[in-house]
């Protein structure tokens, strides 16, 4: 079978990937594809509904919120807080946990009860409460939630990983490398991560999904970033309160905010399949 | 000369005081092949296990030398014997599927230990790679060299291994059950190519195998185990023609022969199996009283 036929066979790959792009996209060039300033108030463009409705005004698509603030354009500066967040969370908690868990998975013995009882511990705390609990310590901003996310959640890789590379290390071929005489880091680079980079790759992509969410939930109370930007937990927040007479101000925010945690799992859960090289 | 391998009074338990290898002795002298048969569970994996290293950490040498190429293995420290062993033996393994590395390309895989380990030039390796995997008769080396293992038949799979194995060079191979995952068809050519590259390389082959037909067309001598205990030893000419054992009549007469291929397998008989029991309760009893 050739390989560009089954390409053409993973449209949640394409779909996911398209949407991820679209948003990431836009993110970046937001000054240039936001068509409002997304802070500039106006009073006498409040509550506007979105463009298929009675008194829309031609560029506010998706309408305004009780402030007159453009939602589109706001959806779009929050993209950016919502992408560094899950790029720079989800790859922080990906390098340290898949380093311990391969270790305790590779190694065993007392290295991996030492690092399963942290990760025993680690979970033991609600992850909502401990964000919280860690922003209100580390001070509100960017830099906080990225850290308060990645020591949350470094778990997630450690436990699949280490579960991962505890199967690797009782197969053959890391057998045939200890009898060749390879020293036990080396085989664990090379006969090991290799065959567990699809999982990681896999679980990146679905971290980056909860980073985004745990980032919209800590700006819908308020401990996120400085309030004056947007963000998209801190919209559905401001929509909640106008939730009956502008629904669109929380709709939006919510239907965006699933397309891309959805988009960023499906899309690891492809890369997974492409990765690897049994399946592929 | 001194032997390839000497093993002596090799025994080793379990957690729980069981002895999985009891007193075990053989030697493998230079460009010998030396079978060791039994059932399953009568620690013939083991002693090859034992040899290159890789013993399961919840087994336990307690007593015994093995000697490779005359240096005790025990007396090494644990570097210096990975670096010993490393050099001077290989494995071909039973599974061909399992002893691959999924994610690797054949090429890198079979080149990097001569690199790595053993210092060869990468040029150096490649030619020896492609020379071996000729003697297995692999006419599309290009390909093979560019595939990931499960690209390969089994087959195919196991003439890399045993070129793999080859290619380093070793003074001793372990062969643990080589046709045993393989095809009926291609466990003769797979063991017709052993036999060849060991007699052109000299190589001396500890062949761990189930199969009596196996061990009369490719080994000198036999070391017969059952339980961990070597029940019998002989040349293979002379186990064949006049079997001293019980045990190892029993297991000559289960052998299924084309000649009557209607006839009921024949099971080991009972009483050569409580002789057995009372032969390795004696040993255990002797062996036990100056160790407590």
């Amino acid at each position: 079978m050739d390989k560009s036929s089954r390409r053409g066979r993973s449209p949640r790959l394409w779909l996911a990937g398209g949407w991820l792009l679209l948003a990431l996209l836009a993110a970046i060039f937001a000054p240039l594809v936001a068509p409002q300033d997304p802070l500039a108030q106006d009073l006498m463009l409040e509550r506007l509904p979105p463009f298929w409705l009675d008194g829309a005004e031609p560029g506010y698509w998706l309408g305004t919120d009780s402030l007159g603030r453009d939602l589109l354009s706001r959806l779009i500066f929050g993209g950016r807080i919502a992408f560094i967040v899950a790029f720079a969370a989800a790859i922080a908690a990906c390098l340290v946990g898949s380093t311990l868990g391969l270790f305790a998975g590779y190694f065993g013995g007392w290295v991996d009860r030492i690092i399963s009882r942290i990760v025993d511990i680690w979970m033991a705390f609600p992850p909502v409460l401990f964000a919280i609990l860690l922003v209100a310590v580390l001070g509100t901003g960017l830099g906080s939630v990225i850290l308060a996310i990645a020591i949350i959640d470094w778990t997630r890789f450690c436990r699949v990983i280490r579960a991962e590379a505890m199967g690797q290390s009782r197969m053959d071929y890391v057998e045939n490398a200890r009898i060749a005489g390879y020293g036990r880091i080396g085989i664990m680079l090379r006969e090991v991560l290799p065959n567990v980079v699809p999982s990681i790759v896999a679980l990146l992509s679905l971290e980056m999904g909860i980073a985004v969410i745990v980032e919209a939930i800590l700006s819908f109370v308020n401990l996120s970033i400085s309030t004056d930007d947007p963000t998209w937990g801190g919209i559905i927040a401001e929509g909640r309160l106008s939730i009956h007479q502008a629904w669109w101000v929380l709709v939006f925010p919510l239907i965006t905010l699933i397309l891309t945690v959805l988009s960023f799992s499906q899309f690891g859960e492809a890369l997974k399949a492409r990765f690897d090289p049994v399946l592929r | 000369m001194s032997a390839c391998l000497d093993i002596a009074n090799l025994s080793a338990v379990l957690p729980n005081g069981q002895r999985v290898l009891r007193s075990v002795s053989l030697s493998v002298q230079p460009g010998e092949v030396r079978a060791l048969v039994g059932e399953s569970g009568a620690g013939k994996t083991m002693i090859g296990k034992a040899v290159l290293g890789v013993l399961p950490s919840s087994v336990r040498i307690v007593e015994g030398d093995m000697l490779l190429e005359g240096e005790d293995l025990g007396r090494l420290q644990p570097k210096a014997r990975r670096t010993l062993i490393g050099a001077r033996t290989a494995l071909i393994p039973q599974d061909p599927l399992t002893a691959l590395n999924p994610s690797r390309r054949i090429g890198p895989q079979m080149t990097d230990r001569l690199v790595r380990i053993l210092g060869w030039s990468g040029e150096k390796a490649d030619t020896r790679i492609r020379q071996l995997l000729d003697e297995v008769q692999i006419r599309d080396p290009e390909r093979v060299l560019k595939s990931y293992p499960h690209e390969l038949s089994g087959g195919m799979r196991q003439r890399v291994l045993i070129a793999a194995a080859f290619a380093a060079k070793p003074r001793l191979i372990v062969a643990d059950e080589p046709t045993t995952a393989l095809d009926v068809t291609v466990q003769k050519q797979i063991l017709r190519l052993i036999a060849a590259l060991q007699r052109e390389h000299g190589t001396a082959i500890l062949f761990v195998t189930h199969d009596l037909g196996v061990v009369a067309k490719i080994s000198q001598k036999v070391s017969v185990l059952y339980s961990g205990k070597v029940v019998e030893e002989a040349e293979t000419a002379a186990l064949f023609a006049a079997p001293q054992h019980p045990y190892t009549r029993a297991l000559m007469a289960a052998t299924p022969r084309y000649t009557d291929p209607f006839a009921s397998l024949k099971p080991v008989d009972e009483a050569v199996l409580a002789g057995l029991a009372t032969e390795i309760a004696a040993a255990d009893h002797a062996w036990g009283r100056p160790h407590g």
